[in-house]
């Protein structure tokens, strides 16, 4: 897998790029402005940051108190090691139940944990609820976004995929009538739910409550409706206390929409009456992230999306091209600790010009990661040999004054006399586009010199 | 006066060695004695940048070796100065002289602008400016204030351009978006490359800009190569280039 051909195919298509860049970009003016609303914006993403560091030291502690909080309330807390485990649990509650169908508000850990296919290969129908979710189930594809999951599709694709599931009419693309289409048949699917599962935005230890933020109230149908709730999050959403809650509600929607506060944010504190909560803590990974200094703050994300709206790179590949559950810059550190040598080209699909970092609402050191990353891979081996071999005799050539003077003076004086074909051949991937710079007969040191001579003169 | 070790990066050595001698006569005009340590080569960036961490670690060591003597180090590009600041701690953390020389190595409008205290120039560029903000002088330096970042305005590269007499800044649509350089990147990602580089140039030709200037060379050759090959009248100017007084 790698990253740069499925980007140049995606680029291919340069006015679709060109959209999706600027549909993203728009998502990224609107949250400059929301945050230009607070004065208190830079106060409040150190405080986040702060207190997910806190968080990530002490995490044994507070997710106990977590699992003695929510049992309290009546909740049943489940530990999953990784992503098989999960399924399992999942699964299993629903067997026992006699559960066939499952509604779900947008999670992406259940993307990571491929719960989807899972369920259906074992009988269980289930049915993405959030609208952009739901597009891109029905089209059969992954998430390009975690929080705009669709936005890859244009409203004539939207049109095109409801025509065929859900009978609008053929060519119909109108926003509003699309959206109504979809309500009605999503309601029929809340109604025959026999169980809604969630994610969850933020979990408190202090309180054993869960947060979970949406614009559409799916989740809030989803787990009204059924009896049974399952929350799916990752370990690494805890927060201390329920006073933690307003900084990240705060920075949150802002970041990743522009909005002041998602429509619905619902607290989940307990089944409701009559009703079962079951919450599955995962960890697929987190604990070695966390164990590691580098990639520790990798950890406070709360996958608001921002970095990815901000990434001049992702905007113009497309969520796609990452081939992870989470794109972007967030998803081009935590897919390597999974898999090394399967997303050993995310880290590279970066030109590090560190908008991820400046955009983050808990200051993860986004791009520096990365870079760490790299490093990371090339220790690992996970180089390519010719980048490898040109690294090598770049950094021989540099250690040697002598040969690196020879080699300028050689490639300045030669390259204008080369027929262009010679100097734009197959090989030369700059000048597919670009041409090289014109070359100039005396270098800076050269020149340097000479002046020195003749001001002693 | 102090002196100046000038630290000049590979590439604008070997191909922008105006930008260099641009260089030097803005720190000689202020009263620096400028001196050109002859065993330097690179900074070890595109190594580290790649991952091979080994070949980059013998040139950060060569680079402390040729500057540590010097009472300033100044470089006219910010991703080379940010590469010593802010990422030879992993080859050169607890050496003698390495954190003096982290304090003492500045990019060229920085150390014009909070080191030499440059109020005035005497002199024009009567022409539409377009100011690209290269990223690692902006995001790793804080040259300027990025857009993401909620903080008061401010630029260095701004404040000195404003200096010359005619100079008209254009106002961008995206202050601050890279051009997609980025190294290795260039080439190893060419399309997303190409394709950012071609957005920045519209966004500058779209406000009217007769010429884009930047702190870092390696920036304008990605978008003058993407230019010439497009034959559009853009041109491009390093920002010494301006400072100094040459002609569009």
């Amino acid at each position: 897998m790698n990253h740069a051909p499925l980007a140049a195919e995606f680029v291919k298509d340069r006015p679709r790029a060109q959209w999706h860049d600027a549909t993203l970009w728009f998502v990224r003016a609107k949250r400059d402005k929301a945050a230009q609303s607070l004065p208190e914006w830079e106060t409040l993403r150190d405080c986040a940051a702060q207190i997910k560091a806190h968080t990530q030291y002490r995490l044994a502690d507070y997710l106990e108190q977590f699992e003695r909080e929510a049992t309290k309330r009546g909740a049943v807390v489940h530990w999953a090691r990784d992503a098989a485990e999960h399924n399992k649990i999942v699964l299993g509650l629903l067997r026992n139940r006699g559960v066939t169908k499952l509604v779900k508000s947008k999670s992406m850990l259940t993307e990571e944990c491929h719960l989807n296919p899972y369920l259906e290969r074992n009988g269980i129908e289930v049915v993405d609820t959030d609208l952009g979710e739901r597009i891109v189930q029905l089209a059969g594809e992954p998430p390009s976004h975690i929080v705009l999951p669709a936005i890859h599709k244009k409203k004539e694709d939207v049109g095109a995929i409801f025509h065929k599931f859900l009978g609008t009419d053929e060519g119909a693309t109108d926003p509003n009538y699309l959206a109504e289409a979809a309500r009605a048949h999503l309601r029929a699917k809340f109604v025959a739910a026999d169980a809604g599962l969630t994610g969850v935005n933020f979990a408190i230890a202090e309180t054993g409550g869960l947060v979970v933020c949406t614009n559409e109230g799916n989740a809030d149908l989803g787990v009204s409706l059924p009896k049974l709730h399952i929350a799916s999050m990752g370990i690494e959403k805890l927060i201390p206390r329920a006073a933690d809650l307003g900084v990240f509600i705060r920075l949150l929607a802002r970041s990743a929409t522009g909005q002041p506060i998602t429509a619905y944010t619902s607290h989940f504190h307990g089944p409701r009456p009559g009703g079962e909560l079951h919450i599955v803590l995962v960890d697929n990974g987190r604990t070695s992230i966390r164990a590691n200094e580098d990639f520790r703050r990798s950890l406070n994300c709360i996958r608001c999306g921002a970095c990815m709206n901000t990434c001049p790179v992702y905007r113009r590949s497309g969520g796609h091209s990452y081939e992870t559950s989470v794109p972007g810059p967030i998803g081009s550190i935590l897919a390597p600790a999974g898999d090394p040598a399967k997303f050993y080209s995310l880290p590279q699909a970066c030109s590090l010009c560190g908008s991820c970092t400046d955009v983050c609402p808990v200051k993860i050191d986004l791009h520096h990661q990365l870079l760490t990353w790299r490093g990371e891979l090339g220790r690992k081996g996970l180089i390519s040999w010719h980048k490898r071999l040109g690294m090598k005799l770049g950094s021989f050539m540099f250690r040697h004054p002598a040969v690196y003077r020879t080699v300028g003076t050689v490639a300045r004086k030669l390259t204008p006399w080369l027929p262009r074909s010679l100097v734009y051949n197959r090989f030369n991937t700059w000048g597919r586009q670009r041409e090289l710079p014109e070359f100039p007969a005396e270098s800076f040191r050269q020149q340097f010199k000479r002046r020195s001579r003749e001001q002693q003169r | 006066m102090p002196t100046v070790g000038l630290f000049i990066p590979c590439y604008v050595d070997q191909l922008y060695p105006r930008v260099g001698m641009a260089t030097v006569e803005l720190l000689e005009e202020r009263g620096y004695r400028v001196e050109f340590p002859t065993g330097q080569t690179c900074c070890g960036q595109p190594m580290a940048n790649t991952g091979c961490t080994a070949e980059a670690r013998p040139l950060a060591e060569r680079f402390l070796e040729l500057f540590g003597k010097y009472e300033y180090v100044v470089a006219p590009s910010g991703s080379c100065v940010a590469m010593v600041r802010c990422h030879y701690d992993e080859y050169l953390a607890g050496r003698p002289g390495f954190e003096e020389l982290k304090a003492k190595t500045f990019e060229l409008t920085e150390f014009l602008v909070d080191v030499a205290k440059v109020d005035r120039f005497s002199r024009r560029f009567p022409h539409r400016v377009g100011l690209h903000q290269s990223c690692h002088g902006l995001r790793e330096l804080r040259l300027g204030s990025s857009s993401e970042r909620m903080v008061a305005h401010y630029s260095k590269a701004e404040k000195l351009l404003r200096m010359l007499d005619g100079v008209q800044l254009v106002p961008l649509a995206r202050a601050d978006e890279c051009c997609g350089f980025g190294g290795t990147f260039a080439v190893a990602e060419e399309a997303v490359s190409c394709m950012m580089g071609d957005d920045r140039i519209h966004d500058h030709e779209s406000a009217g800009a007769e010429v884009i200037t930047a702190g870092d060379m390696s920036c304008l050759m990605h978008l003058e190569g993407l230019i010439r090959r497009q034959h559009k009248p853009l041109r491009v100017m390093h920002l010494a280039e301006i400072l100094a007084g040459d002609k569009l």
